[in-house]
């Protein structure tokens, strides 16, 4: 779960990161006071914000307002601004980068650092970024940041203040869940401070039941992404119209990727996961006619979830509410010759194998 | 570090941790009937029960000293997924395989970690385990599916799995062994720990693997296929037509920054001589022309 810049701040400032005084606002108009020049800056989940227009200066209350008022609401890459954060303008001497992620191959966390911030650190070249892996057996040692430190090149009563702020960076991710916490730029400002100019935390959202104060945070997602993971339902929507229900991660992007093979285009992923709850099966299907598709397969492969139990599911959801969207529908697995015999009148066009099924949506979604 | 042939035989002897759970009960039996020896439960709070004729103890450590168990399956919810893993890894346990789901990336690192450094075998978290048709099979691959061959199987995925596993065995063939690796972001044991077991075993004679899109684990097992692999490997790669920047179902089923697109693994994987099925049903027809 992305955090928005303002709460990400609020996560470092807790560990005892350096971060611009600011405030957050919904409206121009709960503006009072600023603390001297300022920076106005849209609060929205995406990149590019600045050359979209989402980054504007104010030197007194009244250009505060105004930009505010032109920021909240602003339409960046999609994503509508609800927010504004007013924080007091950085005098700045140098930028740098600094981060910590997973590095998926090493199984760890990995520390990044460049002396080259203040832009996307995949335009960086490679030998001006320091990938520091963190053996979860070592853990961070001072040796770490003094790497980090040297790496940086930056005078040494600096050097001192980067080795805490590093210290910090790795603890916030431990403790928080992190799976990405990026400061960048990290500031050296005039005056020799170190502060985070801006900041990107993404919460371990399979970490979330040890942290339910970031619970009610905002995510990136459709109003129908949010209600599928209110139901525990892996929800993806895209921009064809075939709708795919399917159990497993691995078998629905199976036969997203078969449908393509037959020209059709899937407009909703929807994992059903390892299910024996009918309910979650019905749940599904009402959230998957919301989603209004021209076709729907269901691609089922029993075994934890067992085909009757998806029956029993689509059946419920056919009877609350009525609809002509065709259902193609291929059974397989633990009881699918039950499940067959439930859905027999219901109406759905049958299929043996998955490129078949594949092959028939995709044939329906065309015509 | 894995140190038996294909890590599950007659001397796997299992513990099932959670098993007074609706999956420990149902997949305990099914083990118990696939010829795994299943010697011990554990549930908290619930020792001296028993579960399909099982004995179910409040720690492994007991489980060890009752039924000599050396190999954990476990079923446990995910809050209490690392304490668990971490109690069948201080209990000795030599095989450790965690069907949980959704369990944080932290946990699975800090238990990776410990498993790696004393050289026990960790599978998964949120994998379906690992099947051997005719010897054992701990996990909750489906049983019905399998049939006794000369493929070995390794995938990162659960269902589409046993839809590969179960389209293998229809077309005549059969599997030597099928480990499912799980596709979570930190796994315990990747494609290229497995690829070198099957190299070595004498009853694999064919490879298939089953990646998806994130990371890059694919690309890594082509490299070492193309180095050190002389058994021939049939590859599906799920995700193709998946969007940038959406988690698809899987913790690591995702394009981030431009990296981990299936394009880029089949690519590699083709470069390394691997027939790489555009569809799944594809993968048995790719099988008999090898």
């Amino acid at each position: 779960m992305k955090l928005f810049e303002y709460r990400a701040k609020a996560v470092l400032m807790k560990h005892g990161i350096p971060v611009p005084e600011g405030f957050v606002v919904t409206s121009s108009d709960q503006i009072r006071r600023i603390a001297g020049p300022s920076m106005v800056k849209a609060q929205v989940l995406i990149g590019g914000r600045g050359k979209a227009g989402g980054i504007k200066p104010a030197d007194n209350v009244e250009e505060a307002k105004k930009a505010a008022a032109a920021i909240i609401g602003m339409n960046i890459r999609g994503f509508i601004a609800k927010e504004a954060l007013i924080e007091r303008k950085l005098e700045v001497a140098k930028e740098l980068y600094l981060g910590i992620t997973i590095d998926r191959s090493r199984r760890c966390f990995l520390l990044m650092a460049s002396p080259d911030g203040g832009i996307d650190i995949e335009s960086v070249p490679e030998d001006r970024i320091l990938m520091l892996p963190i053996d979860p057996l070592i853990g961070f040692q001072p040796f770490m940041s003094r790497r980090v430190a040297t790496f940086m090149g930056l005078p040494k009563e600096q050097q001192a203040e980067l080795v805490r702020i590093c210290e910090r960076l790795v603890q916030l991710a431990i403790h928080e869940d992190a799976e990405l916490a990026e400061i960048n730029p990290l500031v050296v400002t005039k005056d020799g401070r170190l502060v985070a100019g801006d900041a990107k935390i993404t919460i371990d959202s399979d970490a979330l039941f040890r942290h339910p104060e970031f619970e009610k945070f905002e995510e990136d997602m459709t109003p129908l992404e949010a209600k599928a993971r209110q139901l525990d339902i892996a929800f993806v929507q895209l921009d064809g119209n075939i709708g795919v229900i399917a159990n497993g991660a691995g078998l629905t992007m199976a036969t997203l990727d078969s449908i393509n093979m037959f020209g059709g285009k899937a407009g909703v992923f929807l994992d059903l996961g390892g299910t024996d709850d009918p309910e979650k099966v019905k749940q599904a299907m009402l959230l998957m006619k919301e989603a209004n598709p021209k076709v729907i397969l269901l691609n089922i492969f029993g075994g934890i979830t067992k085909c009757d139990t998806v029956a029993k599911g689509v059946l419920e959801a056919m009877d609350t509410e009525k609809s002509t969207t065709p259902i193609v529908a291929r059974i397989k697995g633990v009881n699918a010759e039950i499940a067959r015999e439930m859905l027999k009148n219901a109406g759905m066009l049958p299929a043996s194998g998955l490129s078949e099924a594949a092959e028939l949506a995709s044939k329906e979604s065309m015509r | 570090m894995i140190r038996m042939a294909v890590i599950v035989d007659a001397k796997t002897r299992v513990v099932v941790q959670g098993i007074t759970g609706y999956q420990g009960q149902f997949h305990s039996q099914a083990m118990m009937e696939f010829g795994t020896q299943v010697v011990a439960g554990t549930s908290p709070g619930k020792g001296g029960q028993e579960v399909n004729g099982i004995p179910v103890f409040e720690t492994v450590i007991e489980a060890v000293k009752e039924g000599r168990a050396n190999t954990s399956c476990i079923f446990v919810p995910a809050p209490f997924c690392k304490d668990a893993a971490l109690e069948a890894i201080d209990a000795g346990m030599k095989t450790i395989v965690i069907i949980t789901e959704r369990l944080p990336v932290n946990d699975a690192i800090h238990v990776v970690s410990v498993a790696r450094a004393k050289g026990i075998t960790v599978i998964g978290p949120n994998c379906p385990g690992i099947a051997s048709p005719g010897k054992a099979k701990v996990g909750i691959l489906p049983s019905k599916i399998f049939k006794q061959g000369d493929v070995g199987v390794v995938s990162k995925s659960g269902t589409l799995t046993y839809e590969i596993v179960n389209a293998i065995t229809e077309s005549g063939h059969g599997q030597s062994t099928c480990v499912g690796i799980g596709g979570d972001r930190v796994s315990g044991t990747d494609f290229i720990d497995i690829l070198e077991l099957f190299e070595r075993d004498k009853q694999t004679k064919k490879i298939v693997l089953v990646g998806e899109i994130g990371g890059t684990a694919e690309e890594e097992a082509a490299a070492y296929i193309e180095s050190k692999v002389k058994k021939p490997v049939v590859a599906y790669i799920a995700g193709r037509t998946a969007p940038p920047g959406k988690r698809m179902g899987h913790a690591g089923a995702i394009i981030a920054r431009g990296r981990g697109t299936a394009e880029s693994k089949i690519m590699a994987l083709e470069g390394a001589g691997v027939q790489v099925a555009k569809l799944p049903t594809d993968v048995p027809r790719l099988l008999g022309e090898l």
